[in-house]
């Protein structure tokens, strides 16, 4: 997905001037693009383009497939559990990326005006470099009912238990929160970057001009943050819209379905009800639906201009 | 220059290693396309074994058995010095989705720990050997095996696998907690329940939940929100089986939950389930078994270990984990009786053979020694599981009574007439489950009441078999 989404590398390198390539350049640009092209072409566009034949028939992996046209997309038409999955879906992503995208923001102007320590910056992205199945079952068991020490904390404290994971009302509340504590970090790391990039002489005009850090935050640190912002949105929304290991971990889509979001609905189709051709559908129109997402974000946020 | 091509060779080198991985991953056609030699019938006289070596894998999920099952492998390894037998073990909810890709990739082992309830999806796939033929031809005894364990993985004059377990269901209890409600095992063994108004059995859990304050759930001023512990727990809304859940006292109401093995239709919208599960759902909103909400993913058994309830209700499999990890005294009793009696599950295991095994008269010969009286005797001492054989249950009794164990409440449930009902095989049984399976949820958690959902349910899994 990097693929389409340029501005982090040219912010990277601002102040490059247009000029011819030397060959030799070329020739190591290629080289190095050759590994990450032949997985792309391996692990992404080859299975992508067998996908779409495969959501044309009826396959249980195991008997031979069969081709029934356009009856898979027919039935997700009525599906009511792929209509719970739609909404479970836009709810997590609704609960997930403003409230991280904010978070990340926050911590990566006081990274940028008022930290520069080193172990603060390593610290906050530590969550981003667990395994996301640790991260899963830490959680799965500090959130405990029982046993959990954020539970028996509370009830020590002479308060009641909270099932975060238990009940439908909590649960995707819970796993938008254990995703957070996970990505905000690294999130804030890249806002980090993007801010390292605005000059000190565009603060240095505005604090002349008598500006506060509130107002330069809005007027100045915002608008120039932009392309970052945008690239840090589409890529968060795209993952957000993929969550799946903290639920294959933590809730399975329970309580009641409550988190049965479109990726864990796809790998139950696949792979515990044998509906191979119907889970690739499935994929299909998530994948669809994620193109035109991100075309409509990086439109409404000028992702291909910059102020500087 | 040197490091110029340097470079370059190892880039190549990465390029071809992945494209080697890649090789690997491409997905292959499942070998049920073929036709392989499995699914002949065996020649009258048994075929010259594979010349040399052959390596078997076998899987299985429950790490409590692997140890019993390597001793089993290595005498019959000695017995066959030309097979190597491999054993690797997976938690039940990788078991599943990686043998199933395996056998997509065609790298499923030859012989693997089977299921009721996964089996006939298997089997319709013609993803299992038929051993009926290998049965008739070395004249195995199907009498050995206790009533009924056999008949399970026939369908149709085909057979799936040969029985190696059984288990039953009974109640736990934590002795300190008994006592403390001045509850006699005399009491405990005698229950009575019926979904009205819960019989003796509802009253003894009324009077062993308890609040902070020490007033027990008779008490008018006992207060539901602080409850120390709870009068049984049970691991979860049990998906669409309950097995440890509910099927133990739906069953004594004369409910079944499909009419026959392999049958069509399924009877979740009886009234005799529905107030049962509503009862189970009332418990519950009261105190008196543990609610839903708090029963968390590490199982009911990780609760009851940890001092949370009096009672709990599992398998026999697991008196091996209360034997390890609780803390307190505690022990079995038999299950309360309901209108018809008292009722368990009676499930078993089995093991199948994979159609993609390259040496199907190796497998098979392991796959009778995983069934025979001498494997089922070293997994008996081993004191982890019945196994399917009486003189397997013997010395598995002897072996839980050397570690001071009594678990009679499982044996003695088995043995008694109509004591039992069996695992309710059918097809689809997954779809079954992912319907099921949140409905059962949703009234436990008190959304809505069986009565209202449970019909509606039943209807979209009775239309599976249209």
């Amino acid at each position: 997905m990097s693929l389409q989404v340029s501005p982090v590398p040219r912010l990277a390198l601002p102040s490059r001037p247009k000029r011819r390539w030397r060959r030799r350049e070329v020739i190591w640009a290629a080289l190095l693009i050759l590994p990450s092209l032949v997985g792309f072409i391996a692990f992404y566009a080859i299975p992508a383009v067998r996908g779409v034949f495969i959501s044309f028939t009826d396959w249980d992996l195991l008997t031979q497939a069969k081709w029934i046209g356009l009856e898979n997309y027919q039935r997700l038409l009525k599906d009511p559990e792929f209509r719970n999955a739609l909404k479970v879906t836009f709810y997590y992503v609704l609960l997930n990326i403003p409230l991280q995208t904010v978070l990340a923001t926050v911590i990566a102007v006081m990274m940028a005006r008022l930290s520069t320590s080193v172990l603060i910056r390593a610290v906050l992205i530590l969550p981003w470099l667990m395994p996301s199945v640790v991260v899963g079952l830490l959680w799965l068991w500090l959130m405990d009912p029982n046993i959990g020490i954020i539970n028996v904390t509370l009830r020590s404290l002479g308060l009641s238990t909270i099932p975060f994971l238990n009940v439908p009302a909590l649960a995707m509340p819970s796993i938008a929160l254990i995703n957070i504590w996970q990505y905000v970090g690294y999130t804030a790391l890249l806002l980090f970057a993007g801010l390292q990039s605005i000059p000190g002489s565009v603060y240095e005009a505005a604090s002349i001009d008598g500006a506060s850090e509130t107002q330069m935050f809005w007027k100045v640190t915002l608008p120039l943050l932009r392309p970052v912002m945008v690239f840090v949105v589409v890529t968060s929304v795209i993952g957000s819209f993929q969550v799946f290991d903290t639920i294959a971990i933590t809730t399975k889509g329970g309580p009641v379905n409550a988190t049965k979001v479109l990726n864990w609905y796809i790998y139950e189709q696949a792979f515990s009800r044998f509906n191979m051709g119907y889970a690739t559908a499935i994929s299909m129109v998530l994948f669809l639906m994620l193109i035109v997402i991100s075309a409509i974000q990086m439109r409404l946020l000028r992702a291909g201009e910059s102020d500087l | 220059m040197y490091r110029r091509s340097l470079a370059l060779v190892s880039l190549l080198t990465l390029l071809a290693v992945l494209l080697a991985a890649c090789g690997g991953a491409t997905p292959t056609q499942a070998p049920a396309a073929q036709t392989p030699a499995a699914q002949q019938a065996p020649a009258a006289q048994p075929p010259a074994p594979s010349a040399g070596q052959v390596t078997l894998q076998y899987w299985l999920w429950d790490a409590n058995q692997l140890p019993a099952y390597q001793q089993c492998a290595n005498v019959f390894m000695a017995k066959n010095p030309n097979i190597k037998i491999e054993i690797t073990q997976q938690g039940w909810g990788d078991y599943w989705s990686n043998l199933q890709t395996g056998m997509v990739a065609g790298t499923a082992p030859d012989v693997f720990t089977n299921h009721l309830a996964k089996y006939p999806e298997f089997a319709s796939k013609g993803q299992l050997v038929d051993i009926e033929p290998y049965v008739k031809r070395d004249g195995v005894d199907l009498s050995i095996y206790l009533p009924g364990l056999a008949d399970l993985w026939a369908r149709d004059g085909k057979r799936y696998g040969l029985p190696k377990d059984w288990d039953t269901i009974a109640i736990v209890y934590n002795k300190n907690a008994l006592d403390a409600a001045g509850v006699t095992l005399d009491e405990l063994n005698n229950a009575t329940w019926n979904p009205e108004d819960g019989g003796t059995f509802g009253q003894l859990l009324a009077r062993l939940t308890v609040d902070e304050n020490g007033r027990n759930a008779l008490d008018p001023a006992f207060d539901k929100t602080k409850i120390k512990q709870y009068g049984l727990i049970i691991n979860g809304a049990g998906e669409a089986y309950g097995q440890t859940e509910w099927s133990w006292l739906a069953y004594t109401t004369g409910w079944k939950h499909v009419d026959g093995l392999y049958g069509t239709k399924y009877y979740f919208d009886d009234p005799r389930f529905i107030k049962t599960i509503q009862w189970y759902a009332d418990m519950m909103a009261q105190g008196k078994i543990m609610p839903l909400e708090l029963v968390s993913s590490l199982g009911g058994a990780a609760a009851f270990n940890a001092g949370k309830g009096a009672l709990h209700a599992n398998g026999s499999w697991m008196i091996g984990e209360f034997a390890n990890n609780a803390t307190f005294p505690f022990g079995f009793a038999r299950l309360p009786k309901g209108p018809e009696g008292r009722k368990s599950m009676f499930n078993g295991l089995a093991d199948s053979i994979w159609i993609g095994t390259k040496h199907v008269e190796e497998a098979w010969q392991w796959a009778k020694f995983l069934a025979s009286p001498e494997c089922a005797n070293i997994v008996g001492d081993a004191g982890v599981v019945f196994p399917a054989q009486q003189s397997g249950v013997e010395r598995a009794l002897a072996a839980y009574q050397k570690r001071g164990l009594d678990v009679s409440a499982f044996t003695e449930q088995a043995l008694e007439p109509g004591g039992t009902f069996l695992f309710p095989v059918t097809d689809h049984a997954s779809e079954i489950v992912s319907i099921i399976s949140p409905v059962m949820q949703s009234i436990m958690l008190g959304q809505a009441k069986a009565a209202d959902v449970l019909p509606a349910a039943n209807a979209e899994v009775n239309a599976l078999f249209k």
